[in-house]
């Protein structure tokens, strides 16, 4: 994002005024400018960003109340799930269509009004939505942006080292640029991860991304080696699950370091660099960098005192540094629940279910939220972590006594990896149909 | 689950305490979360997931008190049912049991079916009313459930893990294996 306030205004032309429409709760926004792209004729929530988060909240709203309009604002024409993108890293999904969604049936099925552009700048105090196509002015504003990379933290990393060693936290091009790289790998290579300090979108991702690719080493590549430079000084999700699955699955493969923070990468020697001295190489090298709110929610103003993660209100997901914006999914903090699809999923329904009460004057609704999120192990084992969460004292919190992950002993693998198929079946179809 | 004082009196002061003036959460609000793995409104598109749309609330009460208590072996179920109380697990059951029949798309096999329809007729159909479209009480509406989950429960039932209702066990013990496949078919196919 580029744009000042001054050069934003001069987009803007004359000044945006507001009505005080006759209709129950907040007037609307009247659109007072020149770029707008679609005629705003009645009450109109914008939501930014087509993931896991912003195709609920679009699709949620229109169920909840056909008067409101709502257009989504999404620079591609599809999405790629980042769930499930470790089984095609590992060889086991043989293509990303199965993860791959488009919204033309949200557009038909719920009279979503789908735009396709890149937003380049939010100003809250005028309604306004600024994109690579016109500006969208809106009553309420769903901001679902997913994170962005904080690269100054890790020296090196550009966009040419991303070609080079591939993040593939972000689902799509990434994803498919890493699988050519452990399939060109010639056995006997060393694979090198590295995981960020917590929080970061997906907590059991890094670990599921390392079972699956040592099951692709262990099938196709047997004398290569995997090591995982982890940040934290201990595996942050079903530590004790991951690590019995690994010792039973993957020993001679796979080797995790705890408290290896990587922050620099050497493009040219191939190799990463433990708080800027200890150097590990790897023939294949994937950097998963530290990360913040996606930098649309940064530009406008919305995270917080550690300049990274928007802070919200636990009922409505409103943000708390600009009124008539809400936060979902990972950009947000939402308490106890964690940076998942499935919570993004969840705490989109509870924002539309408020967004809807306060554009009509009504009582809002506490949040009751649900998580889960399944890892594969090998190509038919998964584990569990599931939460229900409730709001207390203005926070998300765990309902006490309830949650948890699978059986230690993995008696219930087998059948996870069967359900952890079908929750992506369902999870997508809602965000599709 | 609307508090009294919801009135327009207090409408404009909302946007300024949100947090302190929220209703405790709806049936929708309850419901709605169990889409992700269940689909919108209950309607199941996973293979393994069974849709809860228009299904008994009876079922689905005694299903999640029994999933909370581990009577009913489960995964993840369990350990999600013990976030909720009996009044939650009404709220859910009554909001599903009101959505609309959630017909699947899966291949069955034609001959199974037919097979199935006359072992329906003649074992099942006294509980499992209109040819499983109907659930009443707590016995689950069967029809167009998906083949993989109603195997899976049949498996269930099978080892002795989920207990059978002492009815149904007198009725599925005669039953051979090839009867439960054209069985579980014949659920299936029905929309």
């Amino acid at each position: 994002m580029t744009l000042d306030r001054r050069s934003f205004i001069k987009i803007l032309g004359s000044a945006s005024g507001v009505a005080l429409a006759g209709c129950a709760g907040a007037p609307a926004v009247v659109s007072g400018s020149a770029n707008e792209m679609l005629a705003k004729t009645g009450r109109r929530v914008v939501v930014v960003g087509g993931g896991y988060g912003g195709t609920i909240a679009a699709k949620y709203i229109r169920m909840m109340d056909k008067s409101i309009e709502v257009v989504l604002v999404e620079r591609n024409d599809h999405f790629v799930s980042c769930p499930f993108s470790n089984l095609y890293i590992g060889g086991i999904i043989k293509d990303l269509t199965p993860l791959t969604i488009k919204y033309d049936k949200l557009v038909s099925n719920h009279g979503v009004k789908f735009v396709q552009a890149e937003v380049t700048a939010i100003d809250p105090a005028t309604h306004t939505v600024v994109t690579s196509k016109g500006t969208l002015t809106y009553d309420r504003l769903v901001v679902s942006p997913g994170v962005d990379f904080r690269l100054e933290e890790m020296k090196g990393y550009d966009d040419n080292a991303m070609q080079v060693m591939p993040h593939a936290w972000k689902a799509g091009p990434q994803t498919v640029l890493l699988r050519k790289q452990l399939e060109a790998m010639k056995d006997g290579g060393t694979v090198v991860m590295s995981a960020p300090l917590a929080p970061y979108r997906c907590p059991p991702g890094p670990y599921e991304r390392a079972s699956m690719i040592s099951h692709y080493l262990k099938q196709h590549k047997p004398k290569s080696k995997l090591i995982l430079l982890d940040a934290n000084p201990d595996v942050t999700s079903k530590g004790p699950l991951f690590k019995k699955g690994w010792k039973e699955n993957y020993a001679g493969i796979f080797e995790y370091r705890g408290a290896k923070k990587v922050t620099e990468v050497d493009v040219k020697g191939m190799a990463v660099l433990v708080e800027g001295l200890e150097d590990v190489k790897g023939s294949v090298i994937n950097v998963i960098p530290p990360q913040r709110a996606g930098r649309v929610a940064v530009a406008a103003g919305l995270v917080g005192d550690d300049k990274n993660w928007c802070p919200v209100n636990a009922t409505t997901f409103e943000s708390t540094k600009q009124k008539d914006i809400h936060v979902i999914g990972d950009a947000c903090i939402a308490g106890a629940m964690p940076k998942s699809g499935y919570s993004a999923n969840s705490e989109a329904k509870v924002c539309a279910a408020n967004v809807v009460a306060l554009m009509n004057g009504k009582e809002t609704v506490d949040l009751s939220g649900i998580n889960v999120c399944y890892s594969y192990i090998t190509d038919d084992q998964a584990i569990s972590v599931a939460g229900v969460y409730t709001v207390k004292d203005g926070k998300i919190v765990g309902v006490p006594n309830s949650g948890g992950v699978s059986p230690a002993d993995y008696s219930m693998a087998k059948t996870e990896a069967i359900y952890a198929h079908s929750w992506l079946k369902n999870i997508l179809a809602e965000m599709s149909t | 689950m609307k508090q009294p004082w919801s009135g327009a009196l207090v409408a404009g002061a909302l946007a300024f305490s949100a947090t302190a003036m929220a209703a405790p959460p709806t049936a929708a609000m309850l419901s709605n979360a169990c889409a992700g793995c269940h689909g919108t409104h209950g309607g199941s598109y996973g293979p393994s997931m069974p849709s809860l749309a228009s299904q008994s609330k009876t079922a689905i009460v005694e299903a999640m008190k029994k999933f909370k208590t581990g009577e009913r072996p489960s995964s993840i179920m369990g350990r999600l049912a013990k976030g909720y109380t009996d009044a939650d697990f009404e709220a859910m059951g009554e909001f599903f049991s009101k959505q609309k029949f959630h017909a699947t798309s899966q291949i069955t096999d034609v001959a199974k079916v037919k097979k199935g329809a006359d072992l329906q007729e003649a074992n099942c159909s006294r509980c499992h009313l209109d040819e499983g479209k109907d659930g009443k009480d707590d016995t689950p509406v069967m029809a167009s459930q998906w083949l993989p989950y109603l195997q899976m429960q049949m498996d269930l039932y099978q080892s002795g893990k989920r207990k059978m209702p002492e009815k149904m066990a007198e009725k599925v013990k005669p039953l051979s294996k090839e009867d439960l496949d054209a069985l579980i078919h014949f659920y299936a196919a029905q929309k």
